[in-house]
């Protein structure tokens, strides 16, 4: 705020008010060509962020242990940071419309108990595949035609609701206690491995790409960032704003089916317990990746980042036999850096439009 | 002049409950001619041309285009008769880059075959077609590629502009396009709405900068309390009757 209107603090010495109308003389005597420099080498490193922050963990975890960079190892990373990036790809879709579906968690319990209960009912594997993924849809749109529909004012209440139903409901149908027994279709997707590497992570990869494809290159991945820009702008230019803010919210619930069928697969059974905050590690992915909270900005890179960072930093805290309690705090930390450095990112964008500005006019 | 007028509005009439915010106002605008519309804030100006974009409707009156009685009931009806309208917050996508911007809600994408939703977008065609609007307008831009909400103010209004005049085929209107804007910034819209009109568009202005308008307006039309009160060729002989009429001063009221 303070000082960004008047750009020129570093070119300071040089002007003088009497030289105050700038623009019109961008040669002699300013120099601004350094200072852009810096800023852009700035905004560079800044975008970069959770990467680079993802670096340093993979460096500190490697160097903090042995056992960090072994295959097995990074199997398990991979196989527990698939869930969580799974999730957090449907997550970033609906929070670059400016919203957050906090039902997902439940939603991935109430998928497996399904599924459980099917299985239980000879059902084949297609059949509880498509029962879990059914599942997310269906908690997806119930989600998204309440919040656009409803004309409730926040996705945070209906999705928050509906956490707590959907997690009701997987208790009520399981009575409360995990149900044993997957089809084999589930078990090879979300609990074999090709030597170390774990299927899920196939799994993953084709939801990234997925979802890379849906956001970069299609008409539809267009709209969901302009809803996010400009709400009000997305409706007078004709874009089905509604229809948008429905669908994001089901591919959510379908990801959330997706990792229902992962965690089913690792454990071979359906539990009301799975998934138990599972949505604020989707966020906290999202977040720490480097997407905007606010809506608008993030892509698939954001989610996969963000889950890697979170599962490295578990992975290795347990690896040094640190406690659970400190992993917390770490992830915490994590988050409130990676919006820092948003933040940060958005103050050297302000200063580098004004530059660029005067530069231009 | 020739012929019928690209759009002739008769006798429009606008209630909002026992306000009359438009009351038998009729306007006519020629390909290639700026209209200038002026009045003090109140005036019926915005009701004006959301009725003629689409955004209300009338409750009395007609509109024509190209001489033929035209419906014009949603904003899409108005944007495929080929009138665009830039309004005063310019209904940017500040996290989408200018091409992105102009095409929003249009993409060209294909294959036809699939639900436009699904189709995959056709960057080339639209970079291209967005870099000839911004050549042919010459507009100042950075760049294609960056984010909208990093450019100025007047780049930003430049974009709406530039955005409006790429699809209308017939009309645009603007909304106080140089309010926010400063001297330099104003001149490159002012240069723009020119620009328009020299490839025989008609040009809709709102404004209360008098000698924007004297500059670029060939006709202005002052409402007052919702009612045309009077329509001359602004110029510098004109300014102070234009002035007289929309604070409703001058002649009436000796204040």
């Amino acid at each position: 705020m303070e000082s960004s209107r008047s750009p020129d603090s570093p070119a300071g010495p040089a002007g003088s008010p009497a030289e105050r109308p700038g623009p019109d003389t961008p040669g002699p005597g300013r120099g601004p060509e350094p200072t852009g420099g810096v800023l852009v080498l700035t905004l560079w490193g800044l975008r970069a962020g959770p990467a680079l922050m993802l670096a340093g963990v993979v460096l500190a975890a490697t160097l903090s242990t042995p056992l960090f960079m072994t295959t097995g190892n990074i199997g398990n990373v991979l196989d527990a940071s698939a869930t969580i990036a799974v999730l957090g790809i449907g997550q970033l879709l609906v929070i670059i419309t400016r919203g957050i579906d906090l039902s997902v968690g439940s939603t991935v319990a109430l998928g497996s108990v399904i599924g459980a209960i099917l299985f239980d009912h000879h059902a084949g594997g297609a059949l509880v595949i498509a029962a879990m993924l059914a599942v997310g849809a269906a908690v997806g749109i119930a989600n998204g035609l309440v919040f656009v529909y409803g004309r409730v004012p926040h996705p945070f209440i209906v999705t928050l609701a509906s956490l707590s139903i959907v997690r009701g409901l997987a208790l009520l149908l399981s009575h409360g206690e995990p149900k044993f027994g997957m089809p084999g279709a589930v078990l090879f997707l979300g609990g074999e491995s090709i030597g170390w590497f774990p299927h899920s992570a196939f799994v993953l990869a084709a939801i990234a790409v997925l979802g890379a494809v849906l956001l970069g290159k299609l008409v539809w991945g267009r709209w969901i960032y302009a809803v996010g820009g400009n709400p009000e702008a997305a409706r007078r230019t004709g874009i089905p704003r509604n229809r948008v803010i429905v669908s994001v919210y089901v591919l959510s619930g379908l990801a959330a089916g997706v990792a229902a069928i992962l965690t089913a697969g690792r454990t071979a059974s359906g539990s009301p317990d799975f998934g138990d905050l599972a949505e604020l590690d989707a966020i906290a992915a999202v977040i720490i990746g480097g997407a905007a909270f606010a809506g608008g900005r993030g892509h698939v890179g954001n989610a996969l980042v963000g889950a890697l960072t979170i599962g490295i930093i578990r992975n290795v805290l347990n690896l040094l036999n640190v406690s659970a309690f400190y992993q917390m705090i770490v992830i915490g930390v994590a988050i409130l850096m990676a919006v820092e450095i948003d933040v940060i990112r958005g103050r050297v964008e302000e200063r580098f439009r004004v530059r660029r500005g005067e530069l231009l006019s | 002049m020739s012929g019928a007028p690209l759009l002739a509005v008769h006798h429009a009439t606008r209630r909002f409950g026992a306000v009359t915010a438009l009351d038998d106002v009729s306007l006519e605008v020629a390909a290639g001619e700026v209209l200038a519309l002026l009045g003090d804030n109140g005036a019926g100006k915005s009701t004006l041309i959301k009725c003629i974009s689409g955004v209300l409707r009338l409750h009395s009156g007609t509109i024509e285009i190209d001489g033929r009685p035209a419906s014009i009931s949603s904003p899409a009806a108005a944007r495929s008769s080929g009138i665009e309208t830039v309004y005063q917050d310019l209904a940017l996508f500040d996290n989408l880059n200018p091409i992105d911007n102009f095409f929003a809600g249009r993409e060209l994408a294909g294959p036809r075959w699939l639900p436009h939703g699904l189709r995959v977008l056709r960057r080339g065609e639209m970079k291209s077609t967005t870099g000839e609007v911004v050549r042919r307008l010459q507009v100042t831009l950075p760049d294609l590629d960056g984010v909208v909400g990093l450019l100025s103010g007047g780049q930003r209004q430049a974009v709406a502009v530039a955005r409006a005049a790429a699809f209308a085929s017939r009309l645009v209107i603007l909304d106080e396009p140089t309010a926010a804007l400063g001297v330099r910034e104003s001149r490159q819209v002012l240069d723009m709405i020119l620009r328009l009109r020299d490839e025989g568009k008609g040009v809709i202005v709102i404004s209360h900068a008098m000698d924007h308008v004297i500059e670029v307006a060939d006709r202005a039309i002052v409402l007052r309390r919702g009612r045309k009160v009077g329509e001359m060729v602004p110029s510098e002989e004109t300014h102070r009757d234009i002035v007289a009429l929309i604070v409703g001063g001058g002649r009436v009221s000796p204040s």
